[in-house]
């Protein structure tokens, strides 16, 4: 890596209380959002949830009907979108066709009148940045999927923006390639240290890429942490059900405050008043037991029949009846031991959950 | 299997069972090229009458037509015109075209029809109607008046066409362009009208050929030195058959012909880019 | 951070809300100003020569306010043989393009594109011609001893030349003629979205292809047919060069008598009258067939 940007200083942005309607439904309902700088944040969230119209709005391409949105101390709100120095990439990639690829990427160096020379060795050196050396004399439509994506970001980030904007950007990639471009952006963001804003709806990826994921939905930010509290400590139904898999089982609060499932104590509500409680069960987590085993201070065992196993390659996932209308995942590894299930279709199984593991949240399990 | 007894379509008919729709089709294109071209050989006819084939050949009716100074004069003012509408049609339709593409305004679709309805509205009706408000402005018989008449008429053509242009286009281009520091302006001419710019001929094109071809607003509208090829012709074939016209039809053909080869070379271009 | 919000912190918010909303409104109209001179010369060469044909309409003897020009067209019985010769012309021309149009709009949807695209010029040479050039090539090929009738007689359909033009046969040949590419492109397009896969399905679930074809195609490119067919009846409703032409003085329609008013009598308030009408019929057409069809989408491209 030679010649990336000089003289950027990553920036925080702070965004408060943006709100965009569409009529009567609100595309952003009052959003605060503090994106720490040089952070890679993604906006993840169901498809009409807002995220895309979030990214727009830092863009600048959609006018919210207010709010605040700065970047460091600089309020950019009412900034037109050329003036906001902000490098961003499109799911079409939106190359310019009628340009080759260091025509693509020395565009916006050209617009801010940077000369042949140092033009044509900043795209350069954006070119190997994302190991494209020598590519700077193709034609678009000769480039494959994966290419055009890099140059799509050479371009974002060659004349060092204040914020890059990425909106699903690898959603039409083929899976390994993905999967590849993943990593690649990663490490890329660590070379480059600016501030990243992401949007997908695919929570693989975000769990994979992020420092922090804002999770949207119906306009709102519902949560914002880090990957893993987020995976483990969900805020609500909806992120616990968005995020990875889960079972939902409703838990009955005591007078006292003690959280149960079928009269095993699973936790504490502790001062919280609230009447509807869910305990959120991840397959991978959970276990077979023993014939024998029981609910202890370690573990919770849940007894059923197993209905159904289902071979998934990396993994088995195998469906126990707990009862006639609740059935719980299990995911188990495929690693040479028979089937820990340990039994066929029909046979009474023990399930058991690390206390440890245990992710309660309030609220009903209605999503 | 022979090509006789392959199946033709995907309800599995043959083409030997397609066979009468093949020859239908075929006598429908002889009767929809032939009368126009059937002009071409016409035109070097030595007749005084019009008979076919000729039994003398020469081109004494190109000669005529070439040595005349009104059809000479009412050549130019057809080019000149057709030019000029042309200059005037084309951006205003592109400028109409993006602002309707882009705009989410709800007053955007009575604009539409708005700027269409030279389309709807019968063309006698045009002319009669400028013929009468350009008597009281005193324009009439001027070159201005014609071109702003056909202007009207080539802006709803012009509209369609870049608007189609501008539905195959992925508009996020321009937002690239203009996140990359780039005004909307700058934005349009650096970006969205280069990839438009097949769309754009075409309707510069058609703005062209709608003026030069138009017949009754410039019989109504157009006359003494600046009456337009049409509208001798009109005269010329409504009174007596001078062959005359032959040599100028074969013109005529040949130059449509030429502008719809060329929108059919610039349409399978911007298809591939 | 907690400092540093002057205006963040306080929660409460439309923040910019109003500077937001004249940023907002001053976009929308520096766009849609884009469309002002597009505007300016509709308005100039439609809208106001059209209201001022409208009020002269309207306009008595008297200068006052009348309906006699109206009423004179219900009074006379040339009139009346114009509407009908009008409405006579526009349905048989739209009919003879539906018998010959379909055919080949059929014919050119089933080719490969490449190919399709070969034929297509066929359609669109003649489009792309001037009208008055195929009016004349009409004149030439239909007159008493022009090519049909020295054909015909040499091959002994008919011993003595048959008058073609000059009369009712030769305008509809030539408005034909000049019609066809209308009614062909929408109806070609309109075919050409007809899914593949529905023509197999039928195919497969045992529909001959005679049944398939009138079960399955021909509904669904009537929308086509329908967007075509208007056109062309809308279009013909209008005409004024093939009749005056080809017509010989002996098809008038209401474009033609408008013309003989102004050229014979200049009577303006006459002349307007007709051409009020002319507009309301095209007019009523359109919309009646919008609200049957509910095509707009098809007709104007854009839903």
């Amino acid at each position: 890596m030679t010649d990336v940007p000089q003289g950027t200083t990553a920036l925080p942005i702070r965004i408060r209380d943006l709100t965009k309607r569409y009529g009567s439904v609100y595309a952003l309902n009052s959003v605060d959002l503090d994106v720490h700088s040089g952070e890679f944040l993604t906006l993840l969230g169901p498809s009409g949830s807002g995220k895309t119209t979030l990214l727009m709005a830092i863009a600048g391409f959609n006018r919210p009907d207010s709010g605040s949105i700065r970047f460091g101390q600089d309020e950019v709100i009412l900034t037109p979108p050329h003036k906001r120095e902000v490098g961003m990439v499109f799911q079409s990639y939106a190359l310019f066709p009628h340009m080759n690829v260091a025509e693509n990427i020395g565009f916006p160096l050209k617009l801010r009148g940077i000369s042949g020379a140092e033009r044509a060795m900043r795209v350069e050196g954006a070119l190997e940045t994302v190991q494209l050396s020598g590519f700077g004399a193709r034609n678009i439509d000769q480039l494959s999927g994966g290419q055009r994506q890099r140059v799509a970001l050479a371009r974002a980030f060659v004349f060092g923006p204040r914020i890059l904007l990425m909106d699903e950007p690898l959603s039409a990639l083929d899976k390994k390639l993905r999967e590849r471009m993943q990593i690649e952006l990663k490490h890329l963001h660590r070379k480059l240290g600016v501030t990243t804003v992401y949007v997908t709806h695919d929570q693989r990826e975000a769990l994979t890429m992020s420092d922090r994921i804002a999770v949207i939905n119906d306009g709102e930010l519902v949560q914002l942490d880090a990957p893993e509290a987020i995976y483990n400590c969900p805020a609500n139904a909806f992120v616990a059900d968005f995020i990875g898999e889960s079972t939902m089982l409703p838990l009955t609060r005591d007078d006292a405050g003690a959280l149960s499932f079928r009269g095993q104590k699973v936790g504490d509500a502790g001062t919280d008043q609230a009447k509807d409680w869910t305990l959120v069960v991840r397959p991978e987590r959970l276990f077979f037991a023993g014939a024998g085993a029981e609910t202890d201070d370690q573990a919770i065992v849940l007894k059923g029949v197993l209905r159904e196993s289902v071979f998934q390659g990396e993994s088995e996932m195998a469906l126990v009846a707990i009862d006639d209308a609740t059935e719980v995942a299990v995911r188990f590894g495929t690693s040479g031991r028979a089937s820990p299930a340990g039994g066929s279709t029909g046979d009474q199984v023990s399930i058991g959950l690390d206390r440890s593991d245990v992710i309660i949240i309030p609220g009903g399990q209605a999503v | 299997m022979n090509w006789w007894s392959r199946p033709a379509a995907d309800t599995q008919i043959t083409h030997g069972r397609r066979l009468w729709l093949y020859v239908l089709s075929a006598i429908i294109m002889l009767l929809l090229v032939a009368p126009t071209l059937i002009v071409v050989p016409m035109s070097f006819s030595d007749s005084q009458y019009l008979e076919f084939p000729p039994s003398t050949w020469s081109l004494r009716w190109y000669e005529e037509y070439l040595g005349s100074s009104k059809w000479m004069r009412a050549t130019a003012t057809s080019f000149q015109v057709g030019f000029l509408t042309m200059l005037v049609a084309t951006p205003l339709g592109i400028m109409a075209a993006y602002a309707l593409f882009v705009s989410r305004h709800r007053a955007t679709r009575a604009i539409f029809l708005l700027l269409i309805t030279p389309m709807i509205v019968p063309v006698i009706l045009i002319a009669i109607g400028t013929f009468y408000a350009y008597g009281r402005v005193g324009m009439n018989n001027t070159i201005a008046g014609l071109v702003l008449a056909h202007s009207a008429l080539a802006l709803p053509i012009a509209i369609i066409v870049i608007t189609a242009g501008l539905r195959s286009y992925d508009l996020s281009q321009e937002q690239v362009a203009r996140s990359l520091g780039a005004t909307r302006t700058r934005a349009f001419f650096l970006i969205t009208l280069p990839q438009i710019r097949f769309s754009v001929i075409t309707a510069a094109l058609l703005s062209f050929l709608t003026s030069f071809d138009e017949v009754i607003i410039a019989i109504f509208v157009s006359g003494g030195a600046n009456a337009t090829l049409t509208k001798h012709m009109f005269a010329a074939l409504r009174d007596y058959i001078d062959p005359t016209i032959a040599a100028i039809s074969t013109i005529m053909v040949i130059l449509s012909s030429a502008l719809l080869l060329l929108t059919q070379f610039l349409g399978s271009k911007g298809k591939r880019n | 951070m907690a400092h540093a919000d002057a205006d963040g912190s306080r929660s409460g918010r439309h923040l910019h809300e109003a500077a937001l909303k004249r940023q907002h409104t001053r976009e929308q109209w520096s766009i849609l100003s884009l469309v002002v001179p597009a505007m300016i010369v509709i308005v100039l060469i439609i809208l106001i020569p059209l209201s001022w044909l409208f009020y002269l309409s309207f306009l008595g003897d008297n200068g006052g306010f009348s309906l006699e020009n109206y009423h004179k067209m219900t009074q006379y019985k040339s009139y009346y043989r114009i509407f009908v010769t009008t409405f006579q012309v526009s349905m048989l021309t739209t009919l003879a393009c539906i018998a010959l149009g379909y055919p080949l709009a059929f014919f050119l949807a089933q080719l490969p594109p490449r190919w399709a695209g070969v034929f297509m010029l066929a359609v669109l040479l003649p489009f792309w011609t001037s009208l008055l050039v195929r009016t004349y090539a009409w004149l030439v090929l239909l007159q008493k001893r022009g090519i049909l009738n020295e054909f015909a007689m040499q091959v002994g359909l008919w011993e003595t030349p048959i008058k073609l033009v000059h009369n009712m046969t030769g305008t509809l040949i030539g408005m034909a003629h000049i019609m066809l590419p209308f009614l062909i492109l929408p109806l070609y397009n309109a075919m050409r979205k007809i899914d593949r896969d529905m023509m197999h399905a039928a195919a497969n679930l045992g529909a001959n292809p005679v049944n398939a074809f009138w079960r399955v195609y021909f509904p669904l490119s009537l929308p086509g047919m329908v967007a075509g067919s208007l056109i062309v009846f809308v279009l013909c409703l209008g005409f004024y060069v093939t009749p005056a032409v080809l017509g010989g003085g002996r098809v008038i329609m209401v474009s033609n008598q408008i013309t003989a008013i102004l050229e014979n009598q200049f009577d303006w308030g006459a002349a307007s009258a007709l051409g009020v009408v002319l507009l309301v019929a095209t007019t009523f057409t359109l919309y009646v067939a919008a609200r049957v069809f509910k095509f707009d989408a098809a007709l104007f491209g854009r839903d």
